[in-house]
C-alpha cells in the first residue's frame, strides 16, 4: 500500500524524523484558512498514490491564502495522471540551501534491503543513477544485522561535511522506523539542508507491506482515504482481483499468471482485453456470479472470455458455478467458457446439456482467445 | 534420479491438522509420496489418517527420519516454521502459504544463508517430480514423468503449461513452482543449476512474469553456465502497470521489469521464448526432436 505524503509525514515525525510543517485540506476554504496560519505563504501538494508530482504541476507554491484556494480548486477533483485528487497538504515554506535524496528499499534480487544517498535532490533520481551512477551512493542491508555505522558514514560522505550528522540521524531514523512499520519503500525526495544547517524530509514517499498490515492496525484504516472505483471496491468485498482496463473482452480467469497470459493471448488473436479479473480458488456459482457482474457492469464489454484451469477447482464445480450465476445475472454479451484440466470433461458435458444460449464454449486457450475476440470484433 | 523431491523423499508436513494440511497431505500420500510425520503444536501423539503428529519438527525428525517439511502452517507464523524446519537439519522446506510478511521473509532468507536447507516458496505450489513424489498442491493428474524439467513463477501457469506439454506427449522430469513472493527461496538460477546437473532433465522451461528481475538475471546466468536447452515463457505482455515502488525501483533493478525487457534479454542469451502456453508445447516438441 502506497501513502499519501502527510501519511508518509505522520510516521516521519511519530519516529522524530523533522518534516515542515503542514495541513491536509479537503476544499479551496480550508485550504486558505491553513495558509494564513501558515503566515500566508506556503507550498500546496496534491496528494496522490503515485511520483512525479513536482513537473507535473501537482506542487505550487503560493504568496497569498487566496492564491492556495485557486491552486486547492484546480486540483481537487481533477485528475493526476489518472489518479484523482481528494486531498491536498498545505504546508510552510523553508529556507532551503542544499537538496539531498536517500531512500531505503526491499531490495529482491538479494532479498535484503538497499539505502542509496546522494548530495544531488530533487532532480529526476531514476535519469541520474544511470547517466552519472557515480553520484548515487548505495550500500546493501543485510535484514539480520540491520544498518551498520559503516554504512551511515559510507552514504553521508557525499553530503557536504556540515550535513552528514543530521542526515545520518535521519538514515538511522528511516531505517528503524522501515522495520517498525513493516515498510518496504521509504524514499525522501529531496531531503533538505535548511540555512541554518538542520536536516529535514521536504518529502515522503512510503510503501507498507499489504502482508504485514495486520500487524499495524493504524495503518490499515488509511486505506479507506484512498478513492476506489466503486466496481472495483466491489470486486474486492468479495475477495477478487479486479483491473479494468481499456478493450472489449472481458476476462474472468483463475490465478494472477493464468489471467495475465489470457490478456496477452486475447492480444495475439486481436482482441483487447477489457479487464483483468482473477477469481482465485474455488470458483463457486456465487464467486462467478459476482465476478460476472463486475465484469459486464463495464459497458464497453463485448464478449466475456472464461478461462479456468481446474487444478484443486473442479471443471464440473465451475460449470455448475457458471450455469447458477446465470440464473441471477442476465448475460447481456456472449460468454466464451473453456474448462481444462480436473473433471474437465464432466465440466463440458454439464455445459453442452445445458445448451444456454449466451454460453460458447471451446476447448483449447487458443481458439476461445480467438472465439472471444471474433465475437467481441463482430458486436462492434 | 530427478531433483528435490523423489522417491527417497521422507516428508513431514508443519500445519498437517489444519484443513487445508491434511487435505493436501493425503492427496500427496496417495500420489505415492512417502508422508511420515506431521506437526502441529500442542497436538503430539494424535494422528491424521495413520500419519504421527509432533509438537515440533525437532521431535519428528528425530522419531520419523523425515528429510523434507511442507509448510501450511498460517502467514503470521510461517517464517518461524521455516526457521524451526531448518534448526531441526530439514534438508528442503516447502512453504505453500502465501501472505508472509516480507519483513519476516527477509530475515528468514539471510539467516537461511548460514544453513543447509534449501527453501521452496513461499506462497507456492511445491514441486512434484512426475509418477514419483508430489509435495505441494500441484495437481498430479495433470503431470506425465518425462525429461523435460520445468520452473515457474506462477502456480496456475505450472498447471497450463504442464497440461499442455502432457497433451502434446511430453512428460517432465520435475516441475518446480518456485512462488512470486518478493523473497524466496530457490529461483530461476538455483532450478537451472540443478536440472543442468540431473541426467534425467534433457531441457528445461522456465516461466516468468512481470516485475523484478529474477527473469534477467537466470539470462546472464544461462549465458555462462547452462549448456542444456532452455525454453521461456513470460506472462504480462498486456498486464496493466503495476504500482510502482517510487523511483527506486527501476534504479535497482536496472530494468523496467515489463514482459518484453525479460523476453529480450532471454532471446539475447539464445533462449527461445514463446508467446503462449501452447506456444511453449511447440517449441519443446521441436526443440527434442531436433
Amino acid at each position: 500500500m502506497d501513502l499519501y505524503e502527510h501519511m508518509g509525514k505522520d510516521l516521519f515525525r511519530a519516529h522524530a524524523i523533522a518534516t515542515p510543517h503542514g495541513i491536509v485540506a479537503t476544499s479551496p476554504e480550508e485550504a486558505a484558512t491553513a495558509t494564513a496560519e501558515l503566515g500566508g505563504r506556503s507550498v500546496v501538494k496534491v496528494q496522490v498514490q503515485v511520483g512525479g508530482r513536482g513537473k507535473g504541476g501537482g506542487v505550487v507554491l503560493v504568496d497569498s491564502p487566496e492564491r492556495a484556494a485557486e491552486e486547492a480548486a484546480r486540483m481537487l477533483g481533477s485528475d493526476f495522471k489518472e489518479h484523482e485528487v481528494t486531498q491536498v497538504l498545505v504546508e510552510e515554506l523553508l529556507p532551503i540551501a542544499r537538496e539531498f535524496y536517500t531512500s531505503i528499499m526491499l531490495d529482491r534480487s538479494t532479498g535484503g534491503y538497499l539505502a542509496m544517498m546522494t548530495a544531488e535532490g530533487g532532480v529526476d533520481i531514476e535519469t541520474l543513477a544511470v547517466e552519472r551512477p557515480e553520484a548515487l551512493r548505495r550500500v546493501g542491508i543485510d535484514p539480520a544485522l540491520g544498518l551498520r555505522p559503516w554504512h551511515v558514514r559510507e552514504l553521508t560522505a557525499t553530503l557536504p561535511p556540515d550535513a552528514r550528522e543530521g542526515a545520518g540521524e535521519v538514515l538511522r531514523k528511516v531505517w528503524d522506523l522501515l522495520g517498525a512499520r513493516d515498510l518496504t519503500l521509504v524514499e525522501v525526495n529531496p531531503l533538505v539542508q535548511l540555512e541554518d544547517g538542520a536536516v529535514v524530509a521536504l518529502d515522503a514517499k512510503v510503501t507498507v507491506d499489504d502482508n504485514a498490515l495486520f500487524r499495524h492496525p493504524d495503518l490499515e484504516v488509511l486505506s479507506a482515504q484512498f478513492p476506489i472505483d466503486p466496481v472495483e471496491a466491489r470486486a474486492r468485498e468479495a475477495d477478487l482481483q479486479y483491473v479494468k482496463l481499456d478493450g472489449e473482452v472481458g476476462i474472468i480467469g483463475n490465478g494472477a499468471g493464468l489471467v495475465m497470459s489470457t490478456l496477452d493471448v486475447v492480444a495475439q488473436a486481436g482482441g483487447r482485453a477489457a479487464n483483468f479479473l482473477d477469481v482465485g480458488g474455488g470458483a463457486s456459482a456465487e464467486k462467478m456470479a459476482t465476478s460476472l457482474q463486475v465484469v459486464l457492469s463495464d459497458p464497453a464489454v463485448r464478449c466475456v472470455f472464461i478461462n479456468i484451469f481446474g487444478g484443486i477447482t473442479r471443471c464440473d464445480v465451475v460449470a455448475a458455478g457458471i450455469l447458477g450465476a446465470l440464473d441471477r445475472v442476465e448475460a447481456r454479451v456472449p460468454l466464451v467458457v473453456r474448462l481444462d484440466g480436473t473433471n474437465a470433461a464432466e465440466g463440458r458435458r454439464i455445459l453442452g446439456e445445458a445448451a444456454h444460449p449466451r454460453i460458447v464454449p471451446v476447448a483449447t486457450m487458443d481458439d476461445a482467445a480467438a472465439e472471444a475476440a471474433r465475437l467481441a470484433g463482430a458486436a462492434a | 534420479m530427478s531433483v528435490l523431491v523423489g522417491a527417497q523423499t521422507r516428508l513431514l508436513v508443519q500445519g498437517i491438522t489444519g484443513s487445508e494440511g491434511t487435505f493436501h497431505t493425503l492427496r500427496n500420500r496417495a500420489y505415492g509420496t512417502q508422508v511420515v510425520a506431521g506437526v502441529t503444536p500442542g497436538k503430539a501423539g494424535q494422528d491424521v489418517e495413520g500419519i504421527p503428529v509432533f509438537d515440533t519438527v525437532a521431535d519428528a525428525v528425530r522419531e520419523t527420519g523425515a528429510d523434507t517439511s511442507m509448510i501450511f502452517v498460517p502467514p503470521r507464523f510461517a517464517a518461524d516454521a521455516i526457521v524451526e524446519a531448518a534448526d531441526a537439519g530439514v534438508g528442503l522446506a516447502v512453504c505453500i502459504t502465501e501472505g508472509i510478511p516480507v519483513r519476516d521473509m527477509a530475515t528468514v532468507h539471510a539467516y537461511l544463508r548460514g544453513t543447509d536447507t534449501v527453501l521452496v516458496g513461499p506462497n507456492c505450489p511445491g514441486v512434484i517430480t512426475p509418477g514419483v513424489a508430489n509435495v505441494g498442491i500441484i495437481p498430479g493428474e495433470v503431470c506425465t514423468p518425462g525429461r523435460v524439467g520445468f520452473v515457474s513463477r506462477s502456480g496456475t501457469l505450472v498447471y497450463q503449461i504442464v497440461h499442455e506439454l502432457s497433451t502434446a506427449g511430453i512428460g517432465q522430469s520435475t516441475c518446480i513452482g518456485m512462488g512470486g513472493d518478493p523473497v524466496h527461496g530457490i529461483g530461476f538460477i538455483e532450478a537451472l543449476e540443478l536440472f543442468e546437473a540431473d541426467p534425467e532433465t534433457d531441457l528445461v522451461i522456465m516461466t516468468g512474469e512481470i516485475g523484478g528481475d529474477d527473469e534477467e538475471r537466470a539470462a546472464a546466468y544461462i549465458a555462462e553456465h547452462v549448456a542444456k536447452p532452455v525454453v521461456a515463457y513470460i506472462a504480462g505482455f498486456e498486464a496493466p502497470p503495476g504500482k510502482k515502488m517510487g523511483h527506486a525501483g527501476a534504479i535497482v533493478t536496472g530494468s523496467a521489469g515489463t514482459a518484453a525487457a525479460k523476453a529480450e534479454a532471454l532471446e539475447a542469451v539464445g533462449v527461445e521464448v514463446a508467446r503462449t502456453p501452447s506456444g511453449v508445447a511447440r517449441i519443446v516438441a521441436l526443440r527434442l526432436a531436433g
